[in-house]
């Protein structure tokens, strides 16, 4: 009964809110709200929003930025499958995906600022022997005014995401036996994968694709740290809008979070026509019968961008590092002068009580959400239905971009008479954390081999102690990895933490990103630092604990 | 373990869209194998699904399935009472090969640990209780797997073709020792294969589908 | 009904305020001239003070003073975070929307220029209280009008005074000996040395300043900029600062095409040795920050000789604070000159006290004396030369104005 429940559950959690926060953005864009003074609907909101200055520039970039750090992503991941798979570096990479894909958005951009700045750890490397400067050169490379650093960004921290979301959906495809068969027809191994394994590949994780389009389109983190400032993304100036001392802004940024909405929705569908475009360039390719020319320089593209995109990763974790324990820091030293322990001693009395909100509203959110896909799960195998229909419902509120929604849903929240507590944000959380849970999870659970269940049942098990004593314990290793990514999800969360705790409740994420208002490099490489390890602490677990408890079960081993 | 049963199948027909796939109207008497012969495609599967409460929601059956004497077409799939046996011995993964006894071992037996041991002993595996399934050679598994049938206590069985992935003198040890078992037990047990070998160490009766 | 005696009658009227007081969620705005009354109420409190927290220093003083509050008065003070003191604005406002006026989440605000104006003109506020707080008399408002003036705005008791800002400039006595005195001095001395000098992005609060330090310096209409802006030719009054800012833009940092978010940012440059010059708002912020190894020990400081801009800022109370008595004893303990004197200590946060140190007795004075031997500290006697600080409206049509000419070019 209760297990019946849970897929209406998850819709309820997931669409209710974003519907409601929605209509209280709508309503406001068009003159109405009262509590303001705006008792008639108008176009004056609009008018307004037309009327700032850079505004059309400020979608362009967010709509280019969400499709070309998009296409690049999808690029570099699709290129590496077909030409790494099976090789060494395929099982560094492999091993690397999930801490690349822990790390916070926001220490990621942090890293890649520290590293590329004209001041960062690149110029001075290279400083002044190859280079010649004495002093940091004035270049405009960081906050770019085209997106390039933003975009840049936004490929480092998707790649791993859309790398992750092909190896779970690849092993439906039977890849390896595709290609050999193409290979038998002569075709050359990386070839043979693009024209056999990726057109089937690419409806499977099409809805991902989506997902990072539209979070590219509107992101405020990344954006605040990386993009361009004058105008800033258009994300970005909602933020300021909403945030304006002047209340009548308010108006303005409603009719900004659902201009906003058209700017995400226009980049998915100008993607849609892009896949047309690309569906009928790769059947002529594919048709042509090509089996050899290339084969060497797509080797090339498919290694060299995930090494750079990986190696920029997690050079940059280091350059917080160093900026953690850095003295005095003149350009162009390559390492401080001394290395000091004040910044950690002056940051550690305050980083227990963010630490402690942040680990607790991350494993409440994910814990719920954890018992909810089960349960969805569950009763997806026991009733042999699939609720395919309703997974885009799922993927919801990774396709509306957080800016357009959350602030509406504060007024909504606060019209209910909800207290901002840790209860409230842990809701908000679930928003994000369940999708990703559902998403790490349901392959491997719909993988499993029915046959264990009926081999149960007829041993006499019931459907409860099935779940129990079969499924459970079988599934364990992909649930702790599914686990491990909501936790990383929830703790990476900026706005949701920021807007429903009333910034009462301070988490290590909403920590850095306010310390970063403050510029100083060496208290930001503190709280970043923290920021990226934390979620690390939840992927150990999940590889650790199932190599310890199946130490002596062989046959768990190579379990998904 | 020697209480005899009967197995009943009335007037079953299972039908895919317009197609029926299969029809038969039959009874299996106490340590009787059944044996029911066809290609690959010709629903001999699907029949074992039908008894053992699997059947797909795709497929629409009619008719009833009797154990003693009593319908069971309405229960659910673990309150039948019949065991089953796959082409892959299906040993659980993450538990020890006594652990894998224990699973369908009826809840109310005392001396569990004793027994088995005890069935352990009866097919070569003395000592072998604590061991992971997954270092056992395919013919151990294959005991193992039958033995975990034996000691759920099942009142008939169900058998989906269980020698197919065994090697050709492995086969027929299997063959021996399981038709031996099946018998002295007094299940009734149904077998789909395609192997004619199977059905002739099987030594009951031998229905044929057609593709 | 009969009437009651009219002997009992006034008794009853003064009952009735403490009847409402022990119901609770009816409880009476809490009355500062019943000090005793509100330390009381105040007890077991918990107040959210809502400050922005761009600066470990500020956060680290801030919870020095939680933990003399909870000592002193049973109050547990939470720093909630903001990285814009105008997201608290935006929340009291979205619970006015919310139709919550008794229960709100802000208690205490760190603000000062068009964030109180904003909030006052909204009804935003708790008050008076400021004028009736015991430590209040220390600032000798007679002779320092700046603590009841936020911006050309009377406080009218709606905000308390906190501590004072004041431009002041600072450079690396490495990379350059003799810094400009004036604005066109600046001008010529970025002509000269090109990407070495820069300012926050408007709508930073010292962005801001720096454009108003400009204007007062170059408009000859100077006595328009203490009026509302809509009083006066806007284009007229601020040409020479459009004029002088499309001459200056070119030889900036990133050639005025990028600008640092903050102060702070603009500070970090300073430490790469990417600018040469620059300013903040906090006079003792250089020598603070050479302390924390942000800055070369070659940081110098300077007020130019036509004096800075400067101001106070303050803490105010939301209309719908359920704790405003203890948020009033938090702004009172925040005037005491302990309080006062451990914020200004260089080693603390450095922020200048806004008590009259002139006027204090002997003992009290000494807790404010400070350390004039830092070399990367201003000169005795810099600070004298202030400039008040424009009505609020000029910062606003400024920043649009700016945002309007150089975004997106």
């Amino acid at each position: 009964m209760m297990l019946r429940l849970a897929p209406v559950l998850i819709v309820t959690l997931l669409v209710a809110p974003i519907l409601a926060g929605l209509a209280m953005a709508l309503l406001p864009a068009f003159g109405y709200l009262p509590a303001l003074g705006g008792e008639a609907f108008s176009l004056a909101p609009w008018r307004a929003l037309a009327a700032q200055p850079g505004i059309g520039r400020s979608v362009a970039i967010s709509l280019a930025s969400g499709l070309v750090a998009t296409a690049i992503s999808l690029a570099v991941v699709l290129l590496y499958l077909a030409a790494a798979t099976g090789s060494r570096l395929d099982r560094w990479i492999r091993r690397l995906v999930s801490p690349l894909l822990s790390i916070p958005h926001a220490a990621a951009a942090f890293g890649l600022a520290f590293l590329i700045a004209p001041s960062g750890l690149l110029a001075r490397l290279t400083s002044p022997a190859l280079t010649g400067w004495e002093r940091p050169p004035d270049l405009l490379i960081v906050q770019d005014p085209w997106g390039l650093s933003l975009i840049a960004g936004l490929v480092i921290k998707e790649v791993p995401f859309l790398l992750l979301m092909s190896l779970a959906a690849l092993p439906q495809l039977d890849a390896e036996r595709r290609v050999a068969m193409a290979r038998s027809l002569g075709y050359r191994p990386a070839i043979a994968w693009l024209k056999v394994v990726a057109p089937a590949l690419y409806p499977l994780i099409r809805l991902p694709v989506f997902a990072v389009i539209a979070y590219a389109s509107s992101v405020v983190d990344v954006a605040m740290i990386l993009g361009p400032t004058l105008p800033p993304t258009l994300a970005v100036s909602i933020l300021t809008w909403f945030s304006d001392p002047d209340l009548d802004q308010r108006f303005l940024a409603s009719a900004g979070a659902i201009l906003q909405l058209g700017v995400t929705a226009t980049a998915l569908l100008a993607w849609w026509g892009l896949e047309r475009l690309a569906a009928r360039l790769m059947a002529g390719w594919i048709a042509r019968g090509g089996r050899r020319r290339g084969e060497t320089s797509l080797h090339l593209a498919g290694k060299l961008p995930i090494l750079l995109a990986t190696g920029i990763a997690f050079t940059g974790i280091g350059g917080l590092a160093i900026y953690s324990v850095a003295g005095f820091w003149r350009f162009p030293d390559a390492l401080p002068q001394s290395v000091t322990l004040d910044h950690w001693a002056q940051a550690l009395p305050s980083l227990g009580g963010p630490l402690a909100s942040t680990a607790l509203i991350a494993l409440c959110s994910t814990l719920l959400a954890a018992v909810l896909v089960l349960a969805a799960l569950e009763n997806e195998q026991r009733t042999g239905r699939t609720a395919s229909k309703a997974l885009w419902l799922l993927y919801l509120p990774l396709i509306v971009p957080q800016i357009a929604f959350l602030f509406g849903l504060v007024v909504v929240m606060e019209q209910l008479g909800t207290r901002p507590t840790h209860g409230l944000i842990i809701f908000g959380h679930l928003l994000f954390v369940l999708p990703y849970v559902f998403l790490s999870l349901s392959e491997a659970y719909r993988r499993i081999d029915p046959r264990w269940t009926q081999l149960a049942l007829t041993l006499g098990a019931s459907r409860n102690a099935v779940f129990w004593r079969v499924r459970l314990p079988m599934l364990l290793a992909p649930l702790l990895t599914a686990c491990a990514v909501g936790l990383a999800v929830s703790i990476g969360q900026y706005l949701p933490t920021q807007l429903l705790g009333a910034g009462r409740v301070t988490t290590v994420t909403t920590e850095a990103v306010s310390l970063a208002a403050g510029g100083n490099r060496r208290v930001i490489g503190v709280w970043a630092l923290v920021q990226a390890c934390l979620p690390l602490v939840g992927f150990v677990i999940a590889i650790g604990l199932p190599k310890l408890l199946w130490s002596n079960r062989r046959g768990m081993q190579g379990a998904p | 373990m020697t209480t005899p049963h009967r197995l009943e199948l009335r007037d079953v027909r299972i039908r895919l869209g317009d197609k029926t796939l299969v029809a038969l109207d039959t009874e299996i008497a106490p340590g009787e194998v059944l044996t029911v012969m066809g290609p690959s495609g010709s629903g001999k599967s699907t029949l074992l699904a039908y008894p053992a409460g699997f059947l797909a929601p795709a497929f629409q059956a009619s008719g009833r399935v009797l154990l003693d004497d009593r319908d069971i077409t309405a229960l659910p799939a673990e309150r039948r009472g019949i065991g089953l046996l796959f082409q892959d011995p299906l040993l659980f993964p993450h538990l020890s090969v006594a652990g894998n006894l224990r699973f369908g071992m009826p809840r109310a037996g005392a001396d569990k640990a004793a027994r088995v041991e005890q069935a352990l002993a009866h097919i070569g595996l003395a000592g072998f209780g604590e061991r992971d399934p997954a270092t056992l050679s395919g013919g151990q598994k294959a005991r193992v797997a039958l033995m975990r049938l034996l000691l759920s206590a099942p009142c008939a069985v169900l058998l989906d073709e269980p020698f197919s992935k065994l090697d050709t003198h492995l086969r027929q040890e299997m063959r021996r020792l399981v038709f031996e078992r099946l018998r002295e037990a007094g299940l009734p047990s149904l077998l789909v294969t395609h192997d004619r070998e199977d059905a002739e160490a099987a030594g009951g009766r031998v229905i044929e589908l057609s593709s | 009904m009969r009437a009651l005696s009219p002997r009992f009658a006034p008794r009853l009227t003064a009952l009735l305020p403490a009847l409402l007081l022990s119901t609770p969620g009816l409880a009476a705005t809490p009355d500062p001239a019943d000090w005793q009354a509100v330390l009381e109420e105040a007890r077991g409190q918990t107040v959210y003070w809502y400050a922005w927290a761009g600066e470990q220093r500020t956060n680290d003083y801030l919870d020095w003073v939680a933990g003399r509050v909870d000592e002193r008065f049973g109050i547990t003070l939470e720093h909630v975070k903001v990285g814009d003191t105008a997201e608290a604005v935006s929340r009291v406002l979205a619970e006015k929307q919310a139709g919550n006026d008794e229960a709100g989440n802000v208690d205490l605000i760190w603000i000062n220029g068009e964030n109180f104006a904003a909030m006052k003109e909204n009804d935003l506020l708790f008050g008076p209280f400021a004028e009736a707080l015991p430590n209040f008399a220390l600032t000798r408002p007679a002779h320092n009008p700046e603590v009841v003036t936020d911006f050309t705005l009377p406080t009218e008791g709606y905000e308390s005074p906190w501590g004072r800002a004041q431009i002041t400039f600072y450079y690396d006595s490495d990379a350059l000996e003799t810094p400009p005195q004036d604005i066109e001095a600046l001008l010529a001395w970025a002509r000269a040395n090109p990407g070495r000098f820069t300012y926050p992005r408007i709508p930073d609060f010292t962005g801001s300043t720096f454009l108003k330090q400009a204007l007062i310096e170059l408009t000859d209409q100077g006595e328009a900029l203490y009026a509302p802006v809509e009083e006066s030719d806007f284009a007229a009054v601020t040409a020479p600062l459009w004029e002088y800012l499309d001459a200056l833009h070119p030889h900036l940092w990133r050639s005025g095409r990028q600008f640092p978010a903050s102060g702070p940012e603009m500070r970090s440059l300073m430490g790469d040795g990417t600018l040469s010059l620059a300013f903040t708002f906090t006079p003792s912020e250089p020598a603070a920050a050479v302390a924390d190894y942000e800055l070369p020990p070659s940081t110098r400081s300077y007020v130019p000789a036509s004096g800075t801009l400067g101001n106070v800022h303050f803490v105010a109370i939301p209309y719908n604070s359920p704790h405003q008595a203890g948020a009033m004893v938090i702004a009172n303990y925040l005037l005491s000159p302990e309080a006062q004197a451990t914020k200004q200590d260089l080693e603390v946060w450095g922020d200048r006290t806004v008590l009259d140190v002139a006027r204090l007795d002997d003992d009290t004075r000494a807790l404010f004396d400070l350390d004039q031997q830092n070399p990367a500290m201003l000169p005795p006697g810099a600070l004298e030369q202030t400039l008040p600080e424009p009505h609020p409206s000029w910062m606003t049509a400024l920043q649009d104005a700016w945002q309007a000419r150089y975004i997106g070019q």
